[in-house]
């Protein structure tokens, strides 16, 4: 994929990801570093949601994926939000 | 009268079993004992403090007045000997505490190099923060540094120091790294990463001896006989269960203290889990030592509901190792090293393979591309899949745990799976989201 292809194709996941998606962490495969809390621009404590297992539904959350992207073990992804399931 | 529950051991094992015991009992006395200076902090985090990611203050996931909230006592010192005829610890400081049921979750600690010069200054492990410090303020003063040891921690902190030290001198013993874990293809990724950071890979190379000046690291020296000039020397070959407690208190001690499958040890009152138990698997009758920050997590809290009285047996989860080596986030999953039944076949898929893209395979959103190299190892035996490595996209990684723990038959995609060519994430995608449908329905 070329380079303005692959922008293109993050930008539209990140505006995707805004929308309809919440950070959700895998908690087994989470070591606490805490690195995900300290890169949080609005200081949400993103290592603790991986302790609990409960999704980052605040809605302070600006869905960044700063915490997502450098998470060093792969514990915090998007999920969709099913709309109408809740 | 409150229970009175004492835990040795400010770990992952001992943090977990405090705050399950806590809620599951209100009013107990939770007493959590640690000889650390510095006291619960993510063990595994020292590898991106050393590298500069994050702060030391960072590594701590509770503050001092969270845990007072909690209402459990973090107390400094450390144990020397238990009575468990009169439900006694003997600290160091003098102090007796007294507890109604004991929890040891002492660790394990770093095995200590055995060779000339070990004792020098200068010659460093990484077990806690003291040690990371240390690492830190040597490579301040290093021109080069050398590390030793084949497998996650010596790389970490080579990693570490090259952040630090502009010589970074990294021995393996073997031909390639981590070779009783990794394939060839995989130790050679690693290795292309590590040399790419700027890391000086010494392969089949080992250590005879430390040389010094007024007691300081000055060289090593290897076995044929070639000498590095360095001033820091860090040795990670593998670790040793804290059992000396156990051991004198008289319990059965094995490589670890040896507890059934509710992690009592051979003492009434006395539990043991995380590094220093070697747990017994109901499922095939054998002991094991898990030494995983995850299987201590998992332990902890399964020993204190044991401890708070429920009695459910612990079934060991297939090994569950979660990594970044070499920058590549890396997940190994069950039986993957050498060793292995001939039964197995091993099906490997790289970068130029089709085996990524074939649509979401979870309502996951992928932002980031995440990663430049990805990679996927599946063990296949007969019937089930036994094993996997997934290095970079881990998109499959939850597929794959899920398989390989529940032990699902996949005889109906094996062929499918063999051939060459297939579509691997397709395949166990559809395959995985059909499973996890059928479990559903059956539980309603
Ligand atoms: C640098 C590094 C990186 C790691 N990376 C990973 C990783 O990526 N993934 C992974 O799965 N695992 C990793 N591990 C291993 C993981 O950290 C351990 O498996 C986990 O910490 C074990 O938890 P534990 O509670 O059993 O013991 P520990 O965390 O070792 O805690 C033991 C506690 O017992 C206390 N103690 C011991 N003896 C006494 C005594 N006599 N008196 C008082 N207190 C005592 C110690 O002070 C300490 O608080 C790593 C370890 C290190 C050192």
């Amino acid at each position: 994929m070329g380079l303005l292809a692959k922008l293109f194709k993050r930008d539209r996941a990140r505006r995707e990801a805004l929308v309809t998606g919440e950070v959700t962490p895998e908690p087994q495969r989470c070591v606490q570093c805490g690195i995900c809390s300290y890169y949080c621009p609005i200081n949400i404590d993103v290592r603790r949601h991986a302790w609990t297992g409960e999704p980052v539904i605040e809605s302070r959350c600006l869905t960044c994926g700063e915490c997502v992207a450098r998470c060093p073990r792969g514990v915090l992804h998007f999920q969709r939000i099913e709309l109408f399931d809740r | 009268m409150p229970t009175r529950f004492v835990i040795i051991g400010a770990g992952a094992a001992g943090m977990a079993a405090a705050t399950t015991l806590r809620s599951l009992d209100s009013t107990a006395e939770i007493v959590v004992l640690t000889d650390d200076s510095y006291g619960y902090y993510s063990r595994p985090g020292l590898a991106y403090y050393l590298t500069g990611e994050i702060p030391e203050r960072q590594l701590f996931p509770f503050s001092p007045h969270e845990l007072r909230d909690m209402n459990i006592t973090l107390h400094q010192g450390r144990a020397l000997a238990i009575d468990p005829v009169a439900h006694e610890i003997a600290l160091e400081a003098g102090e007796l505490l007294s507890y109604d049921r004991l929890l040891l979750a002492t660790g394990s600690l770093a095995a200590p190099a055995e060779l000339p010069g070990a004792g020098l200054e200068g010659v460093v492990k990484l077990d806690n923060l003291e040690d990371a410090r240390r690492i830190i303020a040597g490579a301040q003063r290093a021109r080069a540094a050398v590390v030793v040891g084949g497998g996650i921690t010596a790389l970490e902190i080579a990693e570490g120091l090259r952040h630090r030290c502009r010589n970074t001198h990294y021995l393996l013993r073997g031909e390639r790294y981590w070779s009783n874990v990794l394939d060839e293809t995989e130790s050679a990724i690693v290795e292309g990463r590590l040399t790419a950071e700027g890391i000086r890979l010494h392969r089949r190379t080992e250590l005879a001896s430390i040389e010094g000046r007024d007691g300081h690291v000055t060289a090593v020296v290897t076995k044929t006989g070639e000498r590095i000039e360095c001033g820091l020397v860090a040795v990670a070959i593998g670790v040793q269960p804290r059992v000396e407690l156990a051991r004198s208190a008289g319990l059965v001690v094995d490589r670890g203290v040896l507890v059934d499958e509710y992690f009592r040890t051979s003492q009434r009152e006395v539990f043991a889990a995380g590094d220093v138990a070697q747990v017994r698997d109901p499922l095939t009758g054998r002991t094991v030592l898990d030494t995983l920050w995850s299987a201590a997590l998992d332990q902890g809290r399964a020993a204190a509901s044991n401890m708070a009285g429920s009695a459910t047996p612990y079934i060991k989860p297939p090994a569950l190792n979660v990594t970044r080596l070499a920058g590549l986030t890396t997940t190994l999953i069950g039986a993957v090293g050498r060793g292995r039944d001939a039964d197995l076949v091993a099906i490997a898929r790289g970068d130029s393979e089709t085996w990524r893209g074939t649509g979401a395979l979870t309502s996951a959103i992928s932002v980031e591309d995440v990663s430049e190299v990805n990679r996927v190892r599946m063990l296949v035996g007969e019937r089930t899949l036994v094993g996997a490595v997934v290095m970079g996209d881990q998109s499959l990684s939850r597929p794959l745990e899920e398989l390989v723990a529940r032990q699902v038959d996949v005889s109906d995609i094996r062929a499918a799976l063999l051939a060459p060519g297939a579509d691997i994430s397709g395949i166990i995608g559809r395959f995985w989201r059909q499973w996890r449908q059928h479990v559903a329905s059956q539980t309603g």
